[in-house]
């Protein structure tokens, strides 16, 4: 009896074995072009500058994360806090929950009416949300400067229509980047809640009815609670990306307008400050972490997400 | 009790919203599309019907040069990515849970979860040293980076393949004397097939249209079709800039349409 189990853990460990070889490859790509090199980031936001980028390799400092919030003041050596870098931080957030509602408010009709058409037609439906979606990022954004741009199509037909006698400046503002941005996740939002509202049990709904609910009073008590898994997926796929947009406020925003992704940017370019480039990003990853842990704490909380 | 015309289905103004959002979402699209065959110099006026940008585009040496390291390192990385990605998806299912597990998806989903201007930072930081290092500037760099944040991208339909996979028949190739090699080339492999085809093209996709781990990796000359157009939207534009985004949306959407196509006739 017993060689027989032996063997029969000999096997198992052997299968195991076997699975660690499969996936190596896979694992050690990761490792080198994706994981290691978020340590080495993190290790650089604690040496001191170089003088033309780059750190001077082993010397310690903390000026890297000091600079992220705070700044010292030339002339009498004072700490102040970093207000530009405060402003760009709480405008990524800012405009991130922004782009989260806006995608909402229009993601949600939007999953609902495709959701509520005859089962044959929804895979059409669900496609013409993908197609946008596997198109190039860059040439979305594009696409949505073609719309808002001065000589645009949005100013030219606001103009037609004699709404307005001169273009509204839209572009390089942060309207210019909540629209991009909006465009630009919109799908992220609309598939996971299909996903959700596919499943709804309209049982459910009916028996609201039957109980004199109005049609608002279903849709608060009874839809929006039982989708939510799918509402919250959502909203996280879309606050996620956008709180570390930079493309959309490269192109639509202008340097006036910066997200955390450009000031990332800025101190590896210009701003020749790689310990303090190091430290935003972390930061930046620090404040996906938290969404991605309150996403997961409520995916589990609801049974598992429908993303 | 509700009147037989009743439609418990219907909310009050979101079939406006949803077309307004469809409609929304492609008025860009259109607009960009349009304007590359615009004849006029400058984008604001419509010099009439024209394909001269798409000829200027096909004729600029840098835009040849862009698009052909584009197709390279698009190809390169997405049979690195389907490779490594069908190994770890045959390494992660079919199998009782085992130590290491959530590792390894963790690792495999890693490129998700980060924002890809971190990880772009992160690899022009030690990809800058090894390149002095070693003095080796070349497309490698790019291709590593590709590889990496493609493989999630193959890795889900192929593992979403296996897992609906049926065990049977491989336990049929067994009891017939197949030795295991011959029962994954002639019993998985070619059932596995249609979630590889998908693995591929989703990670093909995905490494042609990067433009952030791209722009921050590469050497000088080494732009691809992404980062040559970014470099373009810094100053005016001519509707040149539309025809290359419109050949090359029509490419991305052509294997949309074709994953498309492939999943429904599975089904």
């Amino acid at each position: 009896m017993d060689k027989v189990r032996e063997a029969a853990m000999a096997a198992r460990s052997k299968d195991v074995r076997n699975r660690w070889f499969l996936s190596a490859p896979a694992l050690l790509v990761i490792f080198v072009a994706a994981v290691g090199p978020l340590f080495v980031m993190l290790l650089y936001s604690f040496m001191a500058k170089g003088d033309y980028g780059d750190v001077r390799f082993g010397e310690f400092s903390l000026d890297g994360w000091f600079s992220v919030f705070f700044q010292r003041d030339l002339f009498d050596d004072t700490f102040g806090l970093a207000d530009a870098h405060i402003a760009i931080i709480w405008r990524s957030i800012k405009l991130s929950l922004s782009t989260t509602i806006l995608t909402l408010t229009l993601g949600f009709p939007t999953a609902y009416f495709i959701a509520m058409r005859p089962a044959r037609n929804r895979e059409i439906w669900v496609f013409l949300v993908t197609i946008p979606f596997w198109t190039n990022l860059l040439i979305r954004t594009f696409a949505m400067q073609q719309v808002i741009r001065n000589e645009g199509l949005l100013n030219n037909a606001l103009i037609w229509l004699g709404v307005i006698d001169s273009p509204i400046q839209i572009m390089y503002t942060d309207t210019a980047n909540l629209l991009g941005m909006t465009y630009v996740y919109l799908p992220l939002m609309v598939l996971p809640l299909y996903a959700s509202i596919e499943r709804l049990d309209f049982r459910l709904v009916e028996a609201g009815y039957d109980l004199y609910a109005t049609r608002l009073q279903v849709l608060r008590r009874i839809i929006i609670p039982i989708v939510k898994p799918g509402l919250i997926a959502g909203s996280i796929l879309v606050f996620i990306p956008s709180l570390g947009a930079y493309v959309t406020p490269r192109v639509l925003g202008g340097g006036k307008n910066m997200m955390l992704g450009n000031l990332i940017e800025m101190q590896f370019g210009g701003g020749r400050n790689w310990p303090l480039g190091a430290a935003i990003s972390i930061t930046l990853m620090a404040l996906v972490m938290i969404a991605l842990l309150i996403y997961v704490r409520n995916a589990s909380r609801n049974g598992g997400g429908h993303a | 009790m509700p009147s037989p015309k009743f439609d418990i289905q219907a909310q009050p103004g979101f079939s406006f919203v949803a077309l307004f959002t469809f409609f929304a979402l492609y008025l860009p699209i259109a607009a960009l599309v349009v304007y590359a065959f615009n004849d006029s110099e400058s984008l604001s006026m419509w010099g009439g019907f024209s394909t001269r940008w798409f000829v200027s585009a096909w004729n600029n040496t840098a835009v040849q040069d862009a698009a052909w390291r584009s197709v390279l390192i698009a190809v390169w990385s997405a049979v690195l990515a389907t490779l490594a990605a069908t190994m770890a998806a045959l390494a992660t299912t079919r199998s009782p849970n085992y130590r290491g597990l959530t590792f390894k998806y963790a690792m495999i989903n890693q490129p998700l979860m980060v924002p890809e201007i971190v990880t772009a930072v992160a690899l022009l930081i030690v990809f800058s040293r090894i390149k002095v290092w070693t003095g080796y500037s070349g497309l490698g760099y790019l291709i590593l980076a590709h590889t990496a944040f493609c493989i999630p991208f193959a890795y889900l339909p192929i593992r979403a393949r296996l897992e609906s996979m049926d065990l049977t028949l491989e336990r049929a190739a067994a009891d017939l004397y197949a030795t295991p090699w011959k029962t994954f080339r002639r019993v998985t492999l070619p059932l596995l097939r249609p979630g590889i085809v998908a693995g591929f093209m989703l990670a093909f996709v995905t490494s042609l249209d990067d433009v952030v781990i791209t722009e921050f990796v590469k050497s000088g000359g080494q732009d691809t079709l992404p980062t040559y157009m970014l470099g373009q939207l810094r100053r005016e534009t001519t509707p040149e800039i539309n025809a290359i985004a419109t050949v090359f949306l029509a490419v991305s959407v052509l294997i949309v349409v074709i994953l498309f196509l492939l999943n429904r006739r599975r089904q």
